[in-house]
């Protein structure tokens, strides 16, 4: 197996792939949206519980290939507590880790960064960017599906 | 030369991969490290050194507009031009160069038929008659005129196998039915509907059917006059030609009663601010400078095509399929979408807990170029419900170590996966 595709199927992403976390409906979500990848066809819904501006609670239905949903999997964890003023530091430090590879170090990545891999197939990138972005539209409160196009 | 092979008589069996993939300077490309496996030729094929060369010589020697100057080179850019349009009558074995349109592709082709034939005839009440296994391109353009107009489309269902259901065909095709636009070959699983059943059905019931030829035109022999079709639709690009060219076969009758669909230059005989009368066909449809060094390409696609015999083509590409269908076959957890019997060369499968594009990448890895996602055929997909598959389409530069290659990486996907 060639080495750009050990750095992009790290077991870390298998293990979420295979066992998602945080994967189920929540009903009376404070913030929601629904975020569609026109590439592949695949569909992700992220529900955030927003309280006093820090996210008590995350979860995500759907996905599709591996990287989509451990990316949404990998997400909830790192969004679990973290207070939303600093979600769009770490989007724009995950953007940077998945596409150039160059992370401006405003946010500590932890486990997203077994995502790296995804900047050698950038055909790929998209899939493990659409549940940010529909974290993305979760959170402006748009009432219409975000498109990763 | 591979040109006097049926000149000589040679019989297909003369058919040499080897010396065909001479003849496309791309297969000697190394992707990722690997040999390149081009598996995508449903979504555009590779260009042989022919299809180069006549680009290039049009460009540094004869480069100029056409059907206007009165230079030399206007001459000779118009001459290669018509040619290139006798060159597709040719092909298609239509009856006269004047029906043959020029187009960007078989998009543009099924959106002129939509706007210039359909829109005007079509009113509320009225129908036009698809299939599940059309590619967006043949099912948005009609979707737009229905809006339009008030129409209705109706779409012919397919079973599990992929077979086009002709009893629902037959009950679907009413008096208000104004067109029958249907695929020859589906790109996503390759499907060959029954088309000459579907034309003499429709033609009883005096409906004009309309034939997407996109993926048909690199494998089958096309003689629209024996399919009795009145619209075909190809691109040029799908058939080892360059993309933003192809053609349009429109009968002449019904090509003759169309108006134009677009205003501009080429397209009249006399303009005034009082009246404008238009062009015979078929440059009533070919409004503003065309696509001349791509007609010229592609007339030296089909005339590459011609070369090697599509008779010869459809025997190699039928191994291929063959072969590639008992390796695949043969791989546990995957599923063949697309097992009618009768089918063009393409293998459309989805791997149990694999997504696509996953299978798709890992392939890629290893040189293997396929293609992964619901190719542009979203109801097809949602027939299966599924959100799409992973496709190796071939042509005939393709071979059997490819296909090993091919089932290779997806037994290399299932061990990463397992």
């Amino acid at each position: 197996m060639s080495g750009e595709l050990r750095d992009l199927y790290q077991q870390l992403i298998f293990d979420h792939y295979k066992a998602p976390r945080n994967r189920h409906p929540m009903h009376g979500a404070s913030h929601e949206a629904e975020g569609h990848n026109p590439l592949c066809g695949d569909n992700v819904k992220v529900y955030l519980e927003i309280e006093d501006g820090v996210i008590r609670d995350v979860a995500f239905e759907g996905g599709g290939c591996a990287i989509a949903t451990a990316s949404a999997s990998l997400m909830t964890e790192a969004l679990k507590g973290r207070k939303v003023e600093e979600v769009q530091s770490l989007f724009e430090e995950f953007h940077h880790l998945v596409t150039d590879g160059e992370a401006p170090g405003r946010a500590e990545l932890g486990k997203l960064e077994a995502l790296a891999g995804v900047r050698e197939f950038p055909a790929r990138v998209k899939c493990a960017t659409l549940a940010w972005h529909t974290l993305n539209a979760a959170l402006a409160g748009r009432e219409r599906p975000v498109s990763t196009e | 030369m591979k040109m006097d092979r049926e000149v000589v008589g040679l019989p297909a069996t003369a058919f040499d991969v080897q010396r065909v993939r001479e003849d496309f300077p791309i297969l000697a490309e190394r992707v990722r490290g690997h040999a390149l496996a081009y598996l995508d030729n449903a979504a555009t094929t590779q260009k042989p050194a022919a299809v180069i060369e006549a680009l290039g010589r049009y460009y540094r020697h004869d480069n100029a507009n056409v059907h206007r100057g009165v230079h030399a080179l206007s001459q000779r850019a118009t001459d290669q031009y018509e040619a290139a349009r006798e060159t597709v009558r040719r092909f298609l074995n239509a009856e006269s160069a004047r029906e043959i349109v020029f187009v960007r592709g078989t998009t543009e082709a099924v959106n002129l038929v939509a706007q210039s034939y359909a829109r005007p005839r079509l009113g509320p009440g009225d129908d036009i008659v698809v299939s599940a296994l059309e590619h967006h391109s043949n099912i948005v353009p009609w979707q737009l005129v229905c809006a339009a107009t008030g129409a209705q489309l109706r779409v012919v269902p397919v079973d599990e196998s992929g077979a086009f259901q002709f009893d629902a065909y037959e009950k679907l095709v009413g008096p208000r039915t104004r067109l029958v636009a249907v695929t020859q070959v589906s790109n996503a699983i390759g499907t060959l509907p029954p088309l000459e059943r579907i034309v003499a059905l429709a033609h009883e019931r005096k409906v004009p059917v309309l034939v997407d030829g996109a993926q048909a035109v690199s494998h089958l022999p096309v003689d629209v006059r024996a399919l009795d079709c009145d619209f075909y639709a190809f691109s040029g690009h799908k058939v080892f030609g360059p993309t933003g060219i192809g053609a349009l076969y429109a009968r002449g009758s019904i090509l003759e009663s169309m108006p134009p669909w677009q205003g501009g230059g080429d397209m009249i005989r006399t303009v005034t601010f009082a009246k404008t009368d238009f062009a015979d066909i078929p440059a009533r449809f070919e409004a503003g400078t065309p696509n001349i060094g791509g007609a010229i390409g592609l007339a030296a696609a089909l005339d590459y095509v011609e070369s090697i015999g599509r008779a010869a083509i459809a025997s190699h590409e039928q191994d291929l399929l063959d072969y590639a269908t008992e390796r695949l076959a043969a791989i546990p957890g995957l599923r063949i979408y697309g097992t009618a019997p009768g089918k063009a060369a393409i293998v459309s499968f989805t791997l149990e807990g694999m997504h696509p594009h996953d299978v798709g990448t890992i392939l890629d890895t290893l040189g293997v170029a396929i293609r992964a996602g619901h190719h542009c055929a979203m109801p097809l997909m949602q027939r299966y419900g599924i959100p799409g598959t992973a496709r190796a389409s071939f042509a005939l530069y393709n071979t059997r170590g490819e296909v090993d290659a091919l089932a290779a990486g997806i037994e290399e996907a299932r061990r990463l996966f397992a």
